[in-house]
Formats: C-alpha cells, sequence, structure tokens
C-alpha cells in the first residue's frame, strides 16, 4: 500500500522543504508567533508564489488535480515545520467547500483568489455545547426577500481574526440537533453585526468567538444545497482529518528524531540515555506509533483521493489512531527531554501543543473512536 | 476512606478542618494558586499557621514544631490537600529547615530557622543543573575556599521561584578529585550575594514558576556550610527523603477529580458518542485513587508501628503523579473546543479567555502537570529504586 509518489508530486515535497528550511526556522516561527498579527503575509505570498496554495485543486485552479494527495505532502511539511499560517483553514476546509460544493459561478469567483494568497478564510461550524457535532447547530438564517439573515454564536474558530471570509453553519429549517435543515454560507468578515472576540491557541495560532446579530447574506452566498449543511460539513471533516493527520505524522517525526538525537547525547549517570533498556523500548514504541500513523493516513489519504465509500468511518478511525499514537509520542517527547521538554525555549513542547490542537480540531480520537465504532 | 481514628484524633480533625474553614484566605483562592498569587499573597497562609504554631508539622517541639504525633501530621496532610489551601513554601518548611535543625550548628539554627517559620526568609532549591537531570550527583558548580568565604561558581537550574527567593540551598563540589558523591558539599547562600543572577524559563504551559541562578564568583562564608565539607550528598539524599513523602496527592487528586464529574455533568451530554468513554475513564482514575489512598493509610498505620515503609515514596510518587496527568488530560479533553486557548499567565496577553471559567486553567494544568513525571528523580528513576531496593534486582 506504499504510496509511488509522481514526479511532480516529489518535486512539490522537495519545493516546500526548501522554502521551510530556508525560511521557517523555529526561531522565525517564534517571532511570527510573538508578532501583533500572529501570522505572517509574506510567508503566505511565498506559500502562494511556489504554487503551494493551488496544490489540491484541480488542474483548473493550478492545482494537482489530485488534492487529498497534495495536501498530504504539504501538510506533512507544515507539521515538521510547525507552520502557524491558516492553510489548513484556507485552503483546505474554505477552498474544498467551495471546490467540493460551490457553484460554478462561486468556484470561478473565489478558488483563483484563495490560490493566489489573496484572501485568508476561515470555517465557523462549532457552538457552545455542540462539542463535535457537525449537525448541532442553534445559529439560524431566516430569508428575508432575496438574502438570508443569520444570528447566533461561534465558537473556536481558528483563523477568523486573520479571515477575509468565513463560511458558516446556520440553521435554515429544524431543530438544533436535527441532521437536515443546516446550510453554509459565505459571510464577509466585515459585515455589519459580526462581532469577533479573539484569543490566543494553545499552538500559537488565533482564534476566535464570533456573534452574528442579523448579518445579511445576499442568497448567492449560500454555498452548497440548502438544509444539506451537515452532509458537506461531513464530507469536508473527512478531508480535514485526512489533512491533519498528515500534519500530526509531520510533527511526529520530528518529535521521535529529536528524542533519539537527545538520548544519544544526553548523558545520565555517566552513560548516555539511549543505553538505558527501558527508554530504548520506550523510543521504540515511538518508533511504532510513528509508523502505525504513518501507514493509517496513507491509506485514509488514497482512499479519499480514489472516493471510495465508506471513507468516513475510516477517516474516524484515522483520527482516533493517529491522534492517540501522537499524544503518546508528544508526552514520551517531553518525558525523555526532561526539564528541557518543558521549557518554552525548545521546540519540543510546541509540536506537544500542536499535536493537543489537532486532537481537538473536528473531535478527538475518544469521539471518532466510538464514532469509527458506530459507523456501518 | 479514613484511618480509624481515636477520639482524640477525631477532635484533632475537627479542630484542623474548622481552623482551615475559618482562617484560610479567600484571596488565596484563585484560579491556579501556583502560578496566580503574588509573593505576599501566598505567604498570608503561612502566616496564619505560623501565629497558629502549626507552620511546621515535621519539626520538632524545640525547634518550634507543633509536637504532633504521626497519625496527627497525616490528618493535618490530609485535612489542608482536602480543603485545596496552598502549602507553605516546602523548600523552606520541609527541605532546608529539617536539614539545618538535624545538621546545622547552633548559630545556624538560631539565624535561619525561626526566619523561616515567619515566613521571612524565602528558599528555593541549588540542586538541578544543566546536563545534571536526575542524576544529581553529577554536579558541577565549584566552591573553593578562599579564607572565611568559598568562592562559588557554577549555574543551577529549573530553581523553583527563585524569583522570590532570599536565600539558595546548593550543592556544590567541593573536591573535584573525590567519586562524584564524595565531594559534596551543602551550602547556604544569600541571593542578594554579588555574583548571584536570577533568569526565568518559561514553560510550555506558559508560566514562570522556575528559573536560571547563575553564580559567578559568589563570596559565600564558611559559616554558611552545613555540616562537614564534601558530606553534602548525605543531607542532600536526608532532604530528598522529605520531598518524596505526602508525594501521593491524595487530596488534591479527589478535589480534581469531583471537579471534573461536574465538567463532565455540564459540558458532556449523555447522548455524545464520547460520554461513555468519559464515564469509563473517569471510574478507572477513581479506583486508582482509591487504591493509592489505601495504600497510603496502610503504610501510615504501619509507620505508626514503627515498620519501615521502605521504598513506600517511590510508589507514591508514581501513582500520585500519573493519576494527576490523567485527570488533567481528561479534564482538557472534557473542555472540547475550549481546549484550544491557552491563558498564559505569565506575561501572556490572552485577556478574553472563551468558555465557562471552570474550563479557563485547563489547558494550562494539562501541559503543566507533564512535569510531575519528571521533576523530583523521574518516574522511570523511581520505578529503578523499586526494583533495586524492594524486588532485589
Amino acid at each position: 500500500m506504499d504510496i509511488q509518489f509522481t514526479e511532480e508530486q516529489e518535486l512539490l515535497r522537495n519545493s516546500v522543504q526548501r522554502l521551510l528550511k530556508d525560511e521557517y526556522s523555529f526561531d522565525i516561527r517564534r517571532d511570527i508567533v510573538a508578532s501583533n498579527e500572529g501570522w505572517s503575509r509574506d510567508h503566505w505570498r511565498k506559500f502562494a508564489d511556489l504554487g503551494l496554495l493551488a496544490a489540491p485543486f484541480s488542474e483548473e485552479f493550478g492545482g494537482f488535480g489530485d488534492g487529498p494527495l497534495a495536501t498530504m505532502i504539504v501538510m506533512q511539511e507544515f507539521g515538521r515545520s510547525l507552520v502557524v499560517e491558516p492553510f489548513m483553514e484556507t485552503v483546505v476546509l474554505a477552498g474544498g467547500l467551495i471546490e467540493a460544493e460551490g457553484s460554478d459561478a462561486q468556484r470561478h469567483a473565489y478558488l483563483p483568489i484563495i490560490a493566489g494568497g489573496g484572501e485568508i478564510w476561515a470555517l465557523a461550524w462549532a457552538e457552545q455545547g455542540s462539542r463535535y457535532d457537525l449537525g448541532n447547530v442553534s445559529t439560524s438564517a431566516r430569508r428575508s426577500g432575496d438574502d438570508f439573515i443569520l444570528s447566533g454564536t461561534k465558537t473556536a474558530v481558528i483563523g477568523a481574526p486573520w479571515a477575509d471570509k468565513l463560511i458558516v453553519s446556520a440553521r435554515t429549517s429544524g431543530d438544533r440537533r436535527d441532521h437536515d435543515g443546516v446550510s453554509l454560507f459565505i459571510v464577509d468578515r466585515q459585515s455589519a453585526g459580526l462581532h469577533l472576540q479573539s484569543f490566543k491557541t494553545v499552538d500559537g495560532r488565533r482564534a476566535a468567538e464570533i456573534t452574528l446579530k442579523d448579518v445579511r447574506v445576499p442568497a448567492s452566498g449560500l454555498l452548497g444545497a440548502e438544509g444539506q449543511g451537515t452532509a458537506i460539513l461531513e464530507r469536508c471533516r473527512d478531508r480535514a482529518i485526512g489533512a491533519l493527520c498528515a500534519e500530526a505524522v509531520g510533527a511526529m517525526t520530528e518529535l521521535n528524531a529529536s528524542t533519539l538525537d537527545y538520548s544519544k547525547t544526553r548523558k545520565q549517570f555517566g552513560v548516555a540515555l539511549g543505553t538505558f533498556q527501558v527508554l530504548q523500548h520506550r523510543m521504540v514504541d515511538m518508533f511504532v506509533a510513528l509508523q502505525e500513523a504513518l501507514s493509517l493516513t496513507q491509506h485514509l489519504v488514497l482512499s479519499l483521493s480514489d472516493g471510495e465509500t465508506g471513507v468516513s468511518k475510516l477517516a474516524s478511525g484515522a483520527k482516533a489512531k493517529v491522534g492517540y499514537a501522537a499524544r503518546f509520542v508528544g508526552e514520551q517527547a517531553i518525558q525523555l527531554h526532561g526539564g528541557m521538554g518543558m521549557s518554552d525555549e525548545l521546540n519540543v513542547g510546541h509540536y506537544f501543543k500542536r499535536i493537543g490542537a489537532i486532537d481537538i480540531l473536528f473531535g478527538d480520537p475518544a469521539f471518532h473512536l466510538m464514532r469509527f465504532a458506530r459507523t456501518s | 476512606m479514613e484511618l480509624k481514628l481515636s477520639s482524640e484524633d477525631a477532635a484533632f480533625r475537627d479542630e484542623v478542618r474548622s481552623f482551615i474553614a475559618e482562617n484560610y484566605p479567600q484571596e488565596m483562592r484563585v484560579l491556579n494558586p501556583e502560578t496566580d498569587l503574588s509573593k505576599e499573597q501566598s505567604l498570608l497562609w503561612h502566616r496564619i499557621l505560623h501565629r497558629k504554631g502549626w507552620i511546621a508539622p515535621l519539626w520538632p517541639k524545640e525547634y518550634g514544631g507543633p509536637g504532633w504525633s504521626l497519625t496527627q501530621r497525616f490528618i493535618w496532610e490530609q485535612e489542608t490537600s482536602r480543603a485545596g489551601t496552598l502549602p507553605p513554601l516546602a523548600f523552606s518548611v520541609t527541605m532546608v529547615g529539617p536539614v539545618i535543625y538535624t545538621f546545622g550548628t547552633d548559630a545556624q539554627k538560631q539565624k535561619f530557622l525561626p526566619r523561616i517559620l515567619s515566613g521571612e526568609d524565602w528558599w528555593c532549591q541549588g540542586y538541578s543543573e544543566p546536563g545534571s537531570g536526575s542524576d544529581l550527583a553529577s554536579v558541577r558548580t565549584k566552591a573553593v575556599r578562599d579564607g572565611d568565604h568559598y568562592i562559588v561558581n557554577g549555574h543551577k537550574t529549573w530553581t523553583t521561584l527563585a524569583q522570590h527567593a532570599d536565600w539558595i540551598f546548593c550543592l556544590v563540589r567541593t573536591d573535584p578529585a573525590a567519586k562524584p558523591q564524595a565531594g559534596i558539599s551543602f551550602l547556604l547562600i544569600d541571593m542578594k550575594t554579588p555574583g548571584v543572577t536570577v533568569r526565568p524559563i518559561i514553560t510550555i504551559d506558559g508560566s514562570h514558576e522556575v528559573n536560571d541562578v547563575f553564580l559567578e564568583n559568589v563570596r559565600v562564608p564558611v559559616a554558611n556550610l552545613i555540616g562537614e565539607e564534601n558530606k553534602g550528598w548525605t543531607y542532600a539524599k536526608f532532604l530528598l527523603g522529605n520531598e518524596r513523602t505526602s508525594m501521593a496527592g491524595i487530596g488534591r487528586s479527589t478535589r480534581y477529580l469531583r471537579r471534573l464529574k461536574d465538567i463532565v455533568r455540564t459540558e458532556v451530554p449523555k447522548d455524545d458518542p464520547a460520554s461513555g468513554e468519559f464515564e469509563r475513564d473517569i471510574a478507572r482514575v477513581e479506583l486508582d485513587i482509591l487504591a493509592l489512598e489505601a495504600t497510603e493509610l496502610r503504610v501510615v498505620a504501619q509507620m505508626a508501628r514503627g515498620i519501615d515503609p521502605g521504598a513506600a515514596a517511590s510508589l507514591f510518587k508514581i501513582r500520585g503523579t500519573e493519576i494527576f496527568q490523567r485527570i488533567t488530560d481528561l479534564t482538557h479533553r472534557v473542555m472540547g473546543h475550549y481546549g484550544l486557548a491557552l491563558r498564559e499567565p505569565a506575561g501572556g496577553n490572552n485577556i478574553f479567555m472563551p468558555g465557562p471559567a471552570y474550563g479557563h486553567t485547563a489547558t494550562e494544568k494539562y501541559l503543566n502537570s507533564r512535569k510531575l513525571s519528571i521533576y523530583g528523580g523521574s518516574n522511570e528513576i523511581q520505578r529503578n529504586i523499586i526494583a533495586k531496593a524492594v524486588l532485589g534486582l
């Protein structure tokens, strides 16, 4: 099941690697995270120039035509360098939704801008009390002439403080927890009645709680079929999980490498840490965890790419398995680095925190474990 | 779970309970006392206990201890941790105090003990060094005799709350030629001495608890040497024995578990797919606590009969820290999306925190508790101790 990457895909990986190696060192990232904005437009521009922001789209929009694989390649490298810029939110989530579900007019209006790095997008689906249920929506959208009027609150919207546009889930019919009746809307971030309360996230990004008070959205802002938003978001989540798993694999790769390296140089009781059998076995388990995570991620990405039925169950399985594996690797990387692992100065803790955030996004391992168990 | 108490001990427990209820300062009931209180605020309870004569339960009466029995001391531990009071600074009261009254000179006792009891002096611990980790005997900080002084040069690290400290007790190498354990001495150093510099270390939870302490040509009077030169390892081990007791943290874990259950009830609806998972995970931790508490009570009862607890401290450290880490993990997990936010207590500018207040410290607690299995002798080291001392391997 090993993926034979095409020459073009290898080129993509090499060019991402080179760019990040030259321009996204851990020190540069630290400065970006500490800056007022919290992300780097300059780097975003470079990602666009390199074609990364187009890569997952079809050839028509400058991409490779094999979205999940291109996404995996980019996200794995972004995971290794802890890139904070909103590739996930803008390209994978919003771009993916527009490409898969949008009208021709929407695709042509938005995808070139996204692929060219012209706009940042964010996806607002979660609400207080919704936990990880995509269909648990109380934000309402009611028709008013040619427009929809949106009211409600959205929670923990990653990248919202940076965003030009939001995709917002709102209920056009049914009760709060009905699967049907949710619709998606493209909402301008500067819309009247839309209010953000921003906060920093544990992994050095920015997010916001969003209040919508009678926000007017033209009917042309409806994304996908009215009332089908939950099913649309479920497909979006499957793609997102492929991307997040790839990112987690990238982070685990770096954690394992630096732990192994540290265990060979750090001395305790006169010998290198790596000579203690208990730690050798721990690092073997970390290695095994990474191998399993990588395999399952590739398996999921191939299934996404082939559009196989049952991919949603597999996505949940991967989110659970990779999530537990990454958590194990992260916790043990800190443990084996000892006090240094606790320090903000070292990159280990930052990988660990990103892994913790990936765990939460679109549902934690326990949620997906049970969803895997209950999905046929 | 309770010890079977005599009527005197039961009366003592009631007295302790009501004393805490009536006297613990409201000002100290903040989200995260370890990081959120100023030096002065964290000393409020210390001073109240000092006035009451209860500040140093471990100390013999002649040095200012309350003269409690082992059972009474245990009751005190249990009641204070159940009530969630901030313990008096361990480095002063539990660590250096007993070293001074056990191995110090009369002059040292007279100078330091009253100031520890009153809270006038804040002590920090100069044990760890870059590169030393759990291997404390690898101390490289050097102290060279120069007349009535030692000249100390070195670098201590992970020094908890050194930013508040008036004094630091240090392991220093006085005989570079001797075997690692043999050439170490135990020195008391005034933090105001020229050449002492403190640099903050920010940890992954964004807090400032620990520091680097640099010692550059620091002149320390020979009168500040504890016991004999090159015998410091003996005193250091004596101190570590005190550090590792009460590591089980039953009271704290019980409190956090109760809180976790409340949060789960509010945050996770019964029909959430993970609801059963939480129920099962919480039940497991609850049983872990119960088993550890029963073990602790059994050991306390044995100690009261004069039986050596052996490596029980290592067992308490391993299980106590694993349990607390698990609780903070679950508490973080139960907060769902709000677990993405981090409060950043040290100079962070996260003014707005999303979600209900009971979740605002979930992320930092989870991150911060990773240290528990590392410090005080890592859990791997504790397992080695049991393997060697108990199993004879």
